[in-house]
């Protein structure tokens, strides 16, 4: 581990430390990857899940019988299932931890977002909107996100998921650049 | 007890793995979208060291569950078409919702109120898709489809020589690029 040292060194101004949490929380979801594949045999994902129980939400507008004659949903069944379980769990995990570091607070515009765009709330929640739905679409095309392409993908070496992670970051990177420009490096 | 789990059993397996997973999120400050936008600009690595170690800790354990007939691969089919433009709508969503599904859902947890309406359009682009599906599956499926592959099967060279160059190549760049801020 001789490159921590030196970059430890470098770093010697601000108080000779490497912050290993980043590294320890994601060695923790590798962990987790193996227990889920081993006792679920399924890898981990949201957006497969999350379609399934979009089927629920479509039934009020378009009429169950679209749903249930709908192709896609009859390869990713609409069920109270293991994946929508899990989609809980996510959310309620989230919110013990940030209950528990004391870091639970309600958010409707993001300080690199108001740095940006400003204080319209109803500005941000029409780009989530049209992110989200957009974001969906595309894991739905490319059959996967950035946990179930990104994380459980790549770890199998999955051409699929290389090829989707590089590319999606390659634009994530090229849009948020251009779309916040230096917002957030002001303090 | 049978390994895999099914059935109803199975369902409170889902909300433990589902709490740790959101656990690990918050923990690693992944959930919070600042941390993202500043990793989209090249600002802070943090989604980046979270990811690969990810990688490469759960690739190495999947490799030796896999040899030992205690996992199965769920390999993803390279329809490198419908990949390709997926990936493309995936990163100009992310970088306008500011999350990836997973650390949004997580968010709505630490009480992000535009997580949660960036996830009612996520359920409006999965209903989007769903109802356009029929037509993607005679377009865009189809083209450059090559099947659940896998980069070993591909290239003839062994996984963990795979996951070694991947562990160096990235370990590597993020410690040049994160590295480049302290000094």
């Amino acid at each position: 581990m001789s490159a921590s040292t030196d970059i430890t060194t470098h770093a010697g101004v601000r108080g000779m430390r490497i912050d290993w949490t980043p590294y320890v929380m994601g060695a923790g979801i590798g962990v987790l990857s193996w227990i889920v594949f081993v006792f679920a045999d399924d890898p981990l994902g949201v957006t497969t899940a999350l379609s399934a129980v979009a089927g629920f939400a479509a039934m009020p507008f378009t009429g169950a019988d679209a749903v249930w004659h709908n192709s896609y949903w009859a390869q990713t069944v609409p069920s109270l299932s293991y994946g929508s379980i899990f989609l809980v769990g996510v959310v309620l995990g989230a919110f013990a931890a940030s209950v528990a570091a004391r870091q639970f607070h309600v958010e409707t515009v993001p300080a690199v977002w108001r740095q940006r765009f400003g204080n319209s709330i109803s500005l941000r929640f029409g780009a989530a909107f049209v992110g989200g739905a957009l974001e969906m679409y595309g894991a739905r095309l490319a059959g996967g996100c950035a946990s179930g392409h990104g994380i459980s993908g790549t770890l199998q070496l999955a051409l699929s998921s290389w090829a989707f992670t590089i590319l999606m970051f390659g634009t994530a990177i090229l849009v948020g650049s251009l779309l916040f420009g230096n917002a957030g490096d002001r303090r | 007890m049978t390994l895999p789990v099914t059935g109803p059993a199975l369902l409170p397996l889902g909300i433990v793995f589902g709490f740790a997973f959101g656990w690990l999120l918050q923990r690693a400050r992944i959930a919070d979208t600042n941390v993202i936008v500043a990793q989209l600009r090249l600002r802070d690595y943090t989604l980046f060291k979270v990811m690969l170690t990810a990688i490469i800790v759960g690739g190495v354990g999947i490799f030796f569950l896999h040899s030992g007939g205690l996992a199965a691969y769920h390999v993803k089919p390279a329809n490198l078409a419908a990949v390709a433009v997926g990936a493309v709508l995936f990163g100009v969503g992310m970088a306008l919702y500011g999350y990836c599904p997973g650390t949004g859902l997580a968010a709505i947890g630490t009480g992000s109120v535009h997580a949660l309406i960036g996830a009612i359009g996520m359920i409006a682009g999965a209903i989007a898709f769903a109802f356009s599906f029929d037509w993607i599956k005679a377009t865009l499926l189809p083209i450059a489809a090559y099947g659940q592959i896998r980069l070993p099967d591909l290239t003839g060279i062994p996984d963990l020589v795979w996951l070694a160059a991947i562990a160096a190549v990235g370990f590597a760049a993020l410690f040049v690029l994160d590295g480049r801020r302290h000094v």
